[in-house]
């Protein structure tokens, strides 16, 4: 039989990333408030007992033998025989990353790398003794002694090939069927005396004496002899107990362990005996005694009043528990020691049916999403209000006269309802709650804490938002660095903050909270605030705002996001890698979302990311050029307005600007772009879509202003090729397509010329 | 071919010991915790039963006690699915009425071995 765990790879990684948060998140409240309910450290407990056990199945060696030692940890607390220190917290809390660490390297089929587990282990090792033997001399061996263990335990669970365990008892596999070729050359065997004594009551765990001496059976020659001395009178019998008690008689080349093996679940609940006996003892045994009558007698009673009692309903279960039990020791006796072997053993294997097979290979495990089951059953239930709106329209449509229109109307605003309700319903299942997100957070504050000697309060709300999976995963680096930025320059250290009349603790919070369409993620920390004059100065310096520039503190604080730009007088370790706020903004805006800010000079920031709450639809603005339709992201549109020539500023070449209250924006005509016939070409009362992207503005020139909707985003690239200006296209109700615009785009294109006219006018 | 019900927090685990059964035909349902499984377990009759230890809501040991007051699973086969670290609770699942024990990490075969020798 072979069935193929690599389908159970996905899942188990999900569950173990799973699994690592919720430890996480446990040793963090512990290392808070302590162990206040032991429902918390058992959970810690079953994350880390989870992992090994399914680790171990599939055959991760790695993981095993460190899941293992902090298993132990870990249990030597849920038992109270350990305290968790701040160190152990500490260590459980690194373990955790480096288990990360181990499961991504498995996911991307790289081996494992054990720079990061192995001095961990070792510090675990020397942890675990410490508290058994505080002698230093011993601790060393101590420390031998463990590893040593860990190896035992691999080698346990692996075969020396590593890939699949192979127990002791796998080992005993083997040799029952090497014992069963060999039981044919009885004589050779051993021969086993076992006297079997259950208590009555081995009925009701679900232990059946058949099914051990069935067992048996498959170790060699098996004879089985009742002794029903103790059954009582028939009024008397109780249906769940068993009154019987058994000799039996093994001709057998197993040892006394791997008998008493097959007792191993009835230990407790009987008297054994197991002992070996020679041929003559063997024979004494075989010859008919007095009770073996009586084993007889009892079946046939049993079968007799199976008949004609059937008010005795209760006693048939009886029957059917011990009547076989003696039906087969009743053959035993008739003589034929050897006949009953072998052929209730086989079905031992069982060949996988076909179906199920392809069922198994089927599994793909590409990226997956866990849906509640709510949403599922709500989908279900839109679907089957589709079926009755669609039977409802081709009913409709079978005979169809105009007195019927005003139903048709209807059927069909029922069909859009329908429709709208369904898409919202499947965009919900991308969704996901961004604490899936913030859950990070908590342990990085910490462990930034401890790095810059700042105290610091998490404050999480809105965690149940939602948002779709993809925006998660994007926005989840650019949330970090501002995190990160806002401890490590937003908040100042505890006696800074005690000498500006502040709490020592500084507090950062975060929030998640929907509002019309975008969901909006807070950052706000109580430190210093920004700084609008160090700024302008570093921005001067630096060459990014002419030295005479007027600036209003909004569009100064805006400069932290241009390249380049960094005030930290140092590179910290902690903020300046690299990766500036640039990135972050950049990163963004690829999710077709914003940032803004909001800082209070020595009162703190907040930065504030708008973002859509989803990638694949868009609310766009629907205009016409020429025969063309085009999409503009809403978000993007600043304002329409009809032109006014006296507001033109033809500057030079093809560059027309036009005067925006304090702003001069430049004149994009759609028809130029793309190159296509427009229906105008003059400016005088034309249509201008102003848009705003990455702080700049340009106004498009359109013919006509369609409807406002949302749409669905088809990639252009991976259907055609891309195209310049272009982000994607959909398709319209009349099932035409139309192009979306990409606004970044086109202003990179207007930029140039623009940043021209910029610098003459500021000369 | 049997109804099997296997319950463990640990979906990982859950399929791989359902994905096991259904190789030699046998149909699974499966539950999270000892409450889920209970609930199948009262709705259903199941021709065995293989359960994980710690479990959340309703550990493994609870789940067998008050499967064994159920007159339907009085005498089911009911399997712990333990690993040999937890010896103390193969004692206690079986004074609980638990049939037997499976051992974590489980091989395909041997798992296969055991349900079959209980199923009889």
């Amino acid at each position: 039989m072979s069935i193929d765990f690599k389908q159970f790879y996905q899942v188990f990684f999900e569950e173990s990333y799973e699994g690592l948060d919720i430890m996480e998140q446990g040793l963090l409240e512990i290392s808070k408030v302590g162990i206040t309910d032991s429902e918390l450290i058992n959970t810690i407990f079953r994350a880390a007992h989870s992992i090994k056990g399914g680790s171990a199945t599939l055959g991760f060696s790695e993981m095993v033998s460190f899941t293992h030692v902090l298993e132990t940890l870990l249990d030597e607390v849920r038992e109270g025989n350990r305290e968790l220190t701040a160190e152990a917290i500490d260590l459980l809390l690194q373990s955790c990353d480096a288990l990360r660490e181990m499961v991504r390297s498995l996911e991307q089929e790289q081996p494992i790398d054990t720079t990061t587990s192995q001095p961990l282990l070792v510090a675990f090792e020397e942890l675990l003794t410490d508290h058994v033997a505080p002698t230093d001399g011993e601790t060393t061996a101590d420390v031998g002694a463990l590893s040593n263990q860990a190896n035992a335990l691999e080698e346990t669970f692996f075969g020396s090939d590593g890939a699949m365990l192979s127990t002791d008892r796998d080992a005993e596999i083997n040799t029952e069927t090497d014992s069963d070729i060999a039981t044919d050359s009885a004589a050779a065997c051993g021969r086993w005396l076992i006297d079997f004594k259950p208590q009555p009551q081995i009925l009701l765990t679900g232990n059946e004496p058949l099914r051990i001496f069935r067992e048996l059976e498959t170790l060699g020659d098996l004879t089985v002899i009742a002794d029903v001395t103790g059954v009582p009178e028939f009024d008397q019998l109780t249906v769940d107990e068993c009154f019987i008690s058994w000799r039996l008689l093994l001709a057998s080349e197993a040892d006394h362990d791997t008998i008493q093996e097959v007792f191993d679940w009835v230990l407790d609940e009987c008297q054994l005996e197991i002992r070996r006996v020679n041929d003559v003892e063997a024979a004494a045994v075989q010859a008919p005694q007095p009770s073996q009558s009586a084993v007889t007698d009892v079946a046939e009673v049993i079968a007799a009043e199976e008949e004609p009692t059937e008010q005795l309903v209760g006693e048939v279960a009886l029957a059917q528990v011990t009547a076989p039990v003696a039906a087969s020791s009743a053959k035993d006796k008739t003589g034929s020691p050897s006949a009953p072997t072998k052929t209730p053993a086989t079905p031992v294997k069982a060949e996988p049916t076909k179906g199920d097979a392809v069922a198994m290979t089927g599994g793909g495990s590409g990226p997956s999403i866990r849906v509640g089951i709510d949403k599922v059953d709500n989908l279900i239930n839109l679907v089957g209000e589709l079926v009755i709106t669609q039977s409802m329209l081709s009913e409709l449509g079978n005979n169809f006269d105009m007195e019927k229109l005003e139903r048709l109307a209807n059927g069909l605003e029922q069909l859009k309802q329908n429709t709208r309700e369904l898409q919202e319903s499947v965009m919900r299942i991308r969704m996901l709650p961004i604490s899936f997100t913030f859950n990070r957070f908590p342990r990085m504050i910490r462990d930034l804490s401890i790095k810059t000697g700042k105290q610091v309060d998490l404050i999480l709300s809105g965690e149940q938002t939602e948002l779709d999976k993809t925006v998660m995963e994007q926005i989840g680096d650019p949330l970090v660095h501002l995190v990160r930025n806002a401890v490590d320059h937003g908040l100042e250290l505890p006696d800074e903050r005690l000498a500006a009349g502040k709490p020592e603790t500084g507090s950062i919070r975060l929030n998640a909270e929907h509002k019309g369409g975008n969901i909006v993620i807070e950052i706000t920390d109580d430190g210093r605030g920004l700084d609008p004059e160090k700024i302008l100065n570093k921005a001067r310096e630096k060459g990014i705002v002419a030295a005479d520039q007027e600036l209003s503190d909004a569009e100064i604080y805006e400069l932290i996001f241009e390249p380049g730009f960094s005030t930290a007088a140092e590179v910290s370790d902690l903020s300046g890698r690299g990766v500036g706020m640039d990135v972050v903004r950049r990163n963004i805006k690829s999710l077709g979302g914003r940032i803004e800010i909001e800082s209070h000079l020595g009162q703190g920031s907040t930065f504030r990311v708008h973002l859509p709450l989803t990638l694949a639809i868009l609310d766009g603005q629907l205009v016409r050029v020429g025969r063309e339709v085009f999409v503009i992201p809403l978000v993007a549109i600043v304002e329409s307005l009809q032109i006014k020539t006296d507001l033109v500023n033809r500057v030079s070449g093809n560059m027309v600007l036009y005067r925006l209250r304090d702003d001069n924006v430049p004149i994009i005509p759609v028809y130029r772009e793309f190159n296509i016939q427009a229906d105008n070409t003059e400016l005088e009362n034309a249509l201008l879509v102003v848009v705003e992207g990455d702080g700049c503005k340009i106004g498009l020139l359109v013919d006509d202003l369609l409807a406002q909707q949302q749409v669905v985003i088809k990639s252009l690239e991976s259907n055609y090729k891309r195209v310049d200006g272009i982000s994607g296209a959909t398709i319209l109700g009349d099932g035409s397509v139309a192009l979306i615009l990409d606004i970044p785009g086109l202003i990179k294109n207007a930029a140039r010329p623009r940043k021209r006219v910029h610098s003459s006018r500021a000369a | 071919m049997a109804r099997i019900l296997i319950v463990d927090d640990s979906a990982s685990m859950r399929n791989m010991v359902a994905a096991t059964l259904q190789s030699a035909g046998h149909q699974i349902q499966d539950a999270a915790d000892g409450q889920q499984a209970l609930n199948s377990a009262k709705g259903d009759r199941f021709d065995a039963v293989i359960t994980d230890l710690n479990m959340p809501i309703m550990n493994g040991i609870e789940l067998v006690r008050n499967l064994r007051s159920l007159p339907d699973y009085k005498y089911t086969p009911i399997l712990l699915l333990t690993t040999e670290s937890s010896v103390d609770k193969k004692s206690e699942g079986r004074s609980a009425g638990a049939t037997g024990w499976l051992v974590k990490p489980f091989n395909p075969e041997k798992l296969l071995a055991t349900v079959n020798k209980v199923l009889g």
